[in-house]
C-alpha cells in the first residue's frame, strides 16, 4: 500500500497526489437494513476512482456518504486528514465537492445557461438588493460567472443548446448539462452517480471523453459510480467493488479483472 | 480601375489583397467568430497583424517556398489566416475535409507531400498522428485548440499561438525575408490546391493560381455588385472550392466580413444572429430548412397555420414577380406587403434571411417547389453552376432572370461550348492550372486550347441563352432497348419529396429502371410521431409498411411525370426498395460533398440490385457500416421490394423508331 501523502505517476503520465478523502470503517443503516457494512477506502488527489457493484450493492448510498448527505452510524470520513463534521449541502459545496445525480436533478423549466449559472450561486457574495438593481459588485460578479459558465459550456460542447429549456433536451444532453452545472462551481472533487446510465454507445463514448478531459484539464478528482464494466475499466485509476453492502475488491482495473470474488459477484457462483 | 492581364493595380496575390485591405478598410470588420457566447471581432488591420505573426512564425519553423501545408478543421478565422500566412511565405495551402477519415487524409497528405499540417484540435491531430508513420515528407504539426494535447510529445507539435509569439519575437530579424517572399508572388504562382471530392476514384489535387482565384473573384463580385459591406457566414467545408472563393477570394477582393459559427451545431442560431447579406448553401440545406419550417407549422395553432397557408399561397402567386420587378397589380402588392408584415418578415427573420441580398445554391439540382418557396418570400435565391476546376463559376443567373430549371448564363469571362455528345465545355481565366502530379488526367480534362470538359451533359436554351444541365455525361447511358437513361433526372424528381433524402436509380443496359430510396429521418420521423407509429431505429422506420406505401405513392407520381417526357419515359421506376441505412460518406457511398457515388453503391449493394431485377419479393442483406470513430460493424436487414405502377410508353417507342 502507498503512503497516504505519497504521490505517484500513472502509466499514462498523470500524477496522482496524496489521499484527499478517506472512508474509515463506514457502516450505514436505514432502520434494520444495513446498506453499507464496515467499508474503508480512500480517494487520492487527481485520480478517477470508481465504485462498482451489482444492483442494490450500496453504491449510491456510498456516494451519499462521501458527499456528506448521509451520516454513517459508524466509522468516519476524513477530509484532508481531518474528521468531517456533519455538513449542510451548501457547506459541502463550499468545500469544493460537486455532484451529479442518477436521476438528473436539473431545473426543467430553465434554460441550459441558467441551470449552469446556478452552479455559481455559492460563489456569489453580493446582496439581494445589489443583484436586484444590478450595480457594482453584482454586475461584476455576474459577468465573471457568465464567463466561467460559458467556458464550461464550450468545454462540454453544448453551445447549441445554451438557450434551450432543459425540459426539451434528450436524456444524454441533460446528463451533460448536469455535469456542466457541477463543473462550473470549480470543484476539487467531483462525484458522478451513474454518469452513463441509459446512454447509447456513442453518448457513452462522448461522456467518457469529457470525464477524462475534465480530469486532465482541471485536475479534478473524480469519484464515479457506474454499471458499465467496460467504461469503468477504461476510465478509472482505481476501483472499489461492492456487493451487498460489503467491499469485495479494491485496486487497479487489472487487479479487479482478476479478482475471484468480483468475478463471482458479477457472474454468479454455482451453489452445489 | 486600371486593368491589365497582370492583375488590377498590381494586386497579383491574396497576401497583396490583404495588405491593401489592411490600409483601405483598416478599421472595418474582416472576421467575426462567436466564442464563449459573444461575437469576437477582428478588423482588417488586426487580421493583417495576426497573419504576419503567423507567417513569421512559420519562417521560424523553417518553412520553404513551394512547401505544401495541409490545413484541417472547421471554419475558424485562425484557419483562414493560416491559409493566407502559408501563401505569404510562398508555400501552398491545402485545405482538407475535416470529417475525412485518417486513411483518406493519409492519401492526400502523401500525394501532396505536405511538410506541415495545421490542425484545429485534438481530433484532427490524432488522425494525422495515426498515419504519420507512412508520410515520408511530413515534419511538423501546428494545432489551434490545446485541449487534451498538453501531454502529447511536443517535439514536432506546436501550438498556433506560440508559433505566432515566436513570429512576433523574430519580427525585425525575419521581416525582410517575409517581404521578399511576398513580393516574389505573382499572378501565376499557386494560390491554393484543392482536392476534388472524387465521385469516381481517388481525389485529384486541383492547382489554382492567383490569377484563377483573383480574376474569378473580381468577375463574380462585379456580377452581383458585392461590396465591402456584405456579411457572409462561413460554414461550408474549407476544403471545398466554393468556400475558398466566397470566404477568401471574394472576401479579400471586396473586403467584406466573414463570420464563423461557434460550432457546427450552432450554425442555424448563428445564421439568425448574423443575418448574412450574401449567402450560399447547397440545395440540401434549403430543403432541410423548409422541412423544419413545415414541421413547425404543422405544430402551430390553427389560427397561425391558416394565416401561414393563406399568405404563402399569395406569395406563391405574386412573390417571384415582385422580386423580379415584373408588373403586379396594386391590390396584390398591398396584400403582399401585409403578408410580409405578418408572415414573410418574421419567417425570414427566423431563418436568418432578413438581410439576404443575394443567395446562391449549387452543387445539385434544387426542387422547383423549394426554390419557389424561398423566392416567393422575397429572398433573391439564384442558381449557379460550377466546379473546382473552374474556380467555381461557369454559369450563374443574373438578377431578374432566375428560374429553377436552368443554371444561368455564362459567368463574365467564361466561354461555353457544347460538344456533339452534349457534354458542356468551358474556358475562362478561372480555369485550373493542372491536376497535381497527374499530367494524364490534366490532358484528359483540359485540351491545349484551354477548354475544360465538365463531365456534365447539357444544352443552351434557345432564346434565353441559359444553360440547362441534364445529367453527368458519364451517367447518361442507354437501356437495353436503346432508350435514353438519365438517372439524375429521375432521382432529382424523387428527392424533391421531403420524405426522400436520397435516391439511386439503376437501369443502364437493363430493360427497365429500379431504385434505392433513402428516407429523410426528420420528415418521416415527424410523420410517424404524428400518426402514432412507434419505431426504435432508422432501420425499423425505413422498413415500416406505411412508410413503404407513402414512398410507393411518390415513386408512382414521379413515374407519371417522367412518362410525360418522350425522351426519358423509359426511365420510369418499375421496382424499388427503401434502404436500411442512410448512405454515408464514411462508408464511401457519398462524397464528402454529399454526392452519390453510383458505381460504388452498385457494387456494394450488388445483392440488392440483383434482387430488384430477379423479381424476388424480399431480400436479406448484411452491410458493413463505419462508425464515426472509424470502427466498423455489420448491420443486417430483410428488405421488402415493391413494384411501382408505370405508365405504358408504347407510343413514345414508336416515335423513337
Amino acid at each position: 500500500m502507498l503512503d497516504n501523502s505519497e504521490s505517484y505517476v500513472t502509466e499514462d503520465g498523470r500524477t496522482i497526489g496524496g489521499v484527499v478523502m478517506e472512508m474509515k470503517n463506514i457502516t450505514l443503516r436505514f432502520g434494520g437494513v444495513v446498506a453499507i457494512k464496515d467499508i474503508s477506502f480512500d480517494i487520492r488527489e487527481g485520480e478517477i476512482r470508481a465504485i462498482i457493484g451489482p444492483n442494490g450493492a450500496g453504491k449510491s448510498s456510498m456516494l451519499n456518504v462521501i458527499s456528506g448527505f448521509y451520516v454513517p452510524q459508524e466509522g468516519e470520513v476524513l477530509f484532508h486528514g481531518k474528521p468531517r463534521p456533519q455538513l449542510r449541502p451548501y457547506e459541502v459545496a463550499q468545500q469544493g465537492i460537486a455532484r451529479t445525480f442518477q436521476n438528473i436533478a436539473l431545473f426543467e423549466g430553465m434554460t441550459v445557461l441558467d441551470n449552469v449559472m446556478t452552479g455559481r450561486l455559492n460563489k456569489m457574495s453580493s446582496g439581494l438588493l445589489a443583484q436586484a438593481i444590478w450595480r457594482g459588485k453584482a454586475e461584476k460578479e455576474e459577468i465573471e460567472n457568465r464567463e466561467k459558465a460559458e467556458k464550461i459550456i464550450d468545454f462540454l460542447e453544448i453551445q447549441h443548446i445554451r438557450k434551450t429549456p432543459v425540459s426539451r433536451l434528450p436524456y444524454g444532453l441533460k446528463k451533460r448539462v448536469e455535469l456542466a452545472r457541477a463543473l462550473v462551481s470549480e470543484p476539487s472533487i467531483l462525484l458522478l452517480d451513474e454518469p452513463m446510465a441509459g446512454m447509447n454507445v456513442e453518448e457513452k463514448e462522448d461522456m467518457s471523453r469529457f470525464i477524462l478531459d475534465v480530469n486532465d484539464e482541471f485536475g479534478t478528482t473524480i469519484a464515479l459510480i457506474e454499471h458499465d464494466m467496460g467504461v469503468v475499466m477504461d476510465l478509472s485509476d482505481r476501483v472499489v467493488v461492492m456487493d451487498y453492502g460489503k467491499k469485495i475488491g479494491d485496486g487497479t482495473p487489472s487487479d479487479i479483472r482478476n479478482n475471484q470474488a468480483v468475478i463471482d459477484a458479477y457472474l454468479g457462483v454455482a451453489h452445489d | 480601375m486600371t486593368q491589365t492581364s497582370e492583375g488590377v493595380n498590381g494586386l497579383t496575390s491574396v497576401p497583396a489583397l490583404l495588405q491593401r485591405n489592411a490600409t483601405e478598410f483598416a478599421d472595418k470588420a474582416a472576421y467575426r467568430e462567436k466564442e464563449l457566447g459573444i461575437w469576437q471581432n477582428w478588423t482588417w488591420s488586426e487580421t493583417a497583424d495576426e497573419i504576419d505573426a503567423l507567417s513569421l512564425g512559420l519562417l521560424t519553423l523553417g518553412i520553404n517556398e513551394g512547401d505544401f501545408v495541409a490545413i484541417i478543421g472547421r471554419n475558424r478565422p485562425y484557419l483562414y489566416w493560416a491559409m493566407v500566412a502559408v501563401q505569404s511565405v510562398g508555400a501552398v495551402p491545402v485545405p482538407l475535409y475535416s470529417d475525412a477519415s485518417a486513411e483518406e487524409m493519409a492519401y492526400v497528405l502523401d500525394h501532396c507531400g505536405a511538410r506541415f499540417v495545421i490542425a484545429a484540435d485534438q481530433e484532427q491531430v490524432d488522425k494525422v498522428r495515426d498515419v504519420q508513420e507512412g508520410l515520408s515528407q511530413f515534419e511538423k504539426m501546428i494545432y489551434l485548440d490545446p485541449r487534451g494535447l498538453r501531454k502529447y510529445d511536443h517535439a514536432n507539435l506546436h501550438q498556433f499561438s506560440k508559433v505566432q509569439d515566436a513570429g512576433r519575437a523574430a519580427l525585425s530579424e525575419l521581416m525582410p525575408e517575409l517581404n521578399r517572399r511576398r513580393e516574389a508572388l505573382n499572378y501565376d504562382s499557386t494560390c491554393v490546391m484543392l482536392y476534388t471530392s472524387g465521385t469516381t476514384g481517388k481525389p485529384k489535387g486541383v492547382v489554382l493560381s492567383n490569377r484563377n482565384i483573383i480574376e474569378t473573384s473580381r468577375h463574380s463580385s462585379e456580377f452581383d455588385s458585392l461590396s465591402a459591406g456584405e456579411d457572409i457566414l462561413a460554414y461550408l467545408p474549407m476544403a471545398w472550392v466554393g468556400d475558398f472563393i466566397f470566404s477568401l477570394g471574394q472576401a479579400y477582393w471586396t473586403g467584406f466580413c466573414v463570420n464563423c459559427p461557434e460550432s457546427v451545431d450552432t450554425m442555424m442560431t448563428d445564421l439568425r444572429e448574423i443575418g448574412p447579406t450574401y449567402y450560399f448553401a447547397p440545395p440540401r440545406v434549403f430543403e432541410t430548412q423548409l422541412t423544419t419550417v413545415m414541421i413547425r407549422m404543422e405544430d402551430a395553432s390553427p389560427m397561425k397555420k391558416r394565416m401561414f397557408d393563406y399568405f404563402m399561397a399569395h406569395a406563391k402567386k405574386v412573390g417571384p414577380d415582385i422580386l423580379d420587378g415584373n408588373p403586379v397589380n396594386g391590390f396584390d402588392k398591398l396584400k403582399y406587403k401585409l403578408g410580409d408584415l405578418l408572415v414573410y418578415g418574421p419567417l425570414k427573420n427566423t431563418l436568418g434571411f432578413s438581410r439576404v441580398r443575394i443567395g446562391y445554391t449549387a452543387g445539385e439540382a434544387i426542387g422547383p417547389e423549394i426554390f419557389d418557396f424561398y423566392r416567393s418570400l422575397g429572398i433573391n435565391l439564384k442558381q449557379l453552376y460550377g466546379q473546382t476546376e473552374a474556380s467555381v463559376f461557369i454559369t450563374q443567373q443574373p438578377d431578374g432572370q432566375v428560374r429553377s430549371d436552368t443554371v444561368g448564363v455564362p459567368s463574365p469571362g467564361v466561354e461555353l461550348k457544347i460538344a456533339e455528345n452534349g457534354e458542356v465545355f468551358y474556358r475562362s481565366e478561372g480555369t485550373f492550372v493542372e491536376y497535381y502530379k497527374n499530367a494524364e488526367s490534366t490532358a484528359d480534362t483540359k485540351d491545349p486550347e484551354g477548354w475544360v470538359a465538365t463531365g456534365d451533359a447539357g444544352f443552351i436554351e434557345e432564346g434565353t441563352g441559359h444553360l440547362r444541365i441534364i445529367d453527368r455525361a458519364k451517367d447518361v447511358a442507354n437501356m437495353s432497348d436503346g432508350a435514353l437513361f438519365a438517372p439524375k433526372y429521375v432521382e432529382n424528381k424523387l428527392k424533391f419529396y421531403p420524405n426522400i433524402l436520397e435516391a439511386v436509380v439503376f437501369g443502364a443496359g437493363r430493360d427497365r429502371c429500379t431504385a434505392f430510396i433513402n428516407i429523410d429521418l426528420t420528415a418521416v420521423g415527424n410523420w410517424a410521431e404524428r400518426n402514432n407509429i412507434a419505431y426504435a431505429s432508422y432501420q425499423e422506420l425505413a422498413g415500416h409498411p406505411r412508410v413503404l406505401e407513402t414512398i410507393q405513392e411518390h415513386v408512382e407520381t414521379v413515374n407519371k411525370s417522367v412518362a410525360e417526357d418522350p425522351m426519358l419515359s423509359g426511365c420510369q421506376v418499375h421496382r424499388f426498395l427503401v434502404l436500411h441505412k442512410q448512405l454515408d460518406a464514411d462508408d464511401g457511398e457519398l462524397t464528402r460533398t454529399q454526392k452519390v457515388r453510383r458505381k460504388i453503391i452498385g457494387e456494394k449493394f450488388e445483392d440488392l440490385v440483383n434482387a430488384l431485377y430477379d423479381g424476388s419479393p424480399e431480400i436479406y442483406t448484411e452491410t458493413e457500416v463505419t462508425y464515426e470513430d472509424g470502427r466498423k460493424g455489420m448491420i443486417s436487414a430483410t428488405l421488402e421490394i415493391r413494384d411501382a405502377k408505370v405508365v405504358p410508353v408504347t407510343a413514345s417507342k414508336i416515335a423513337a423508331e
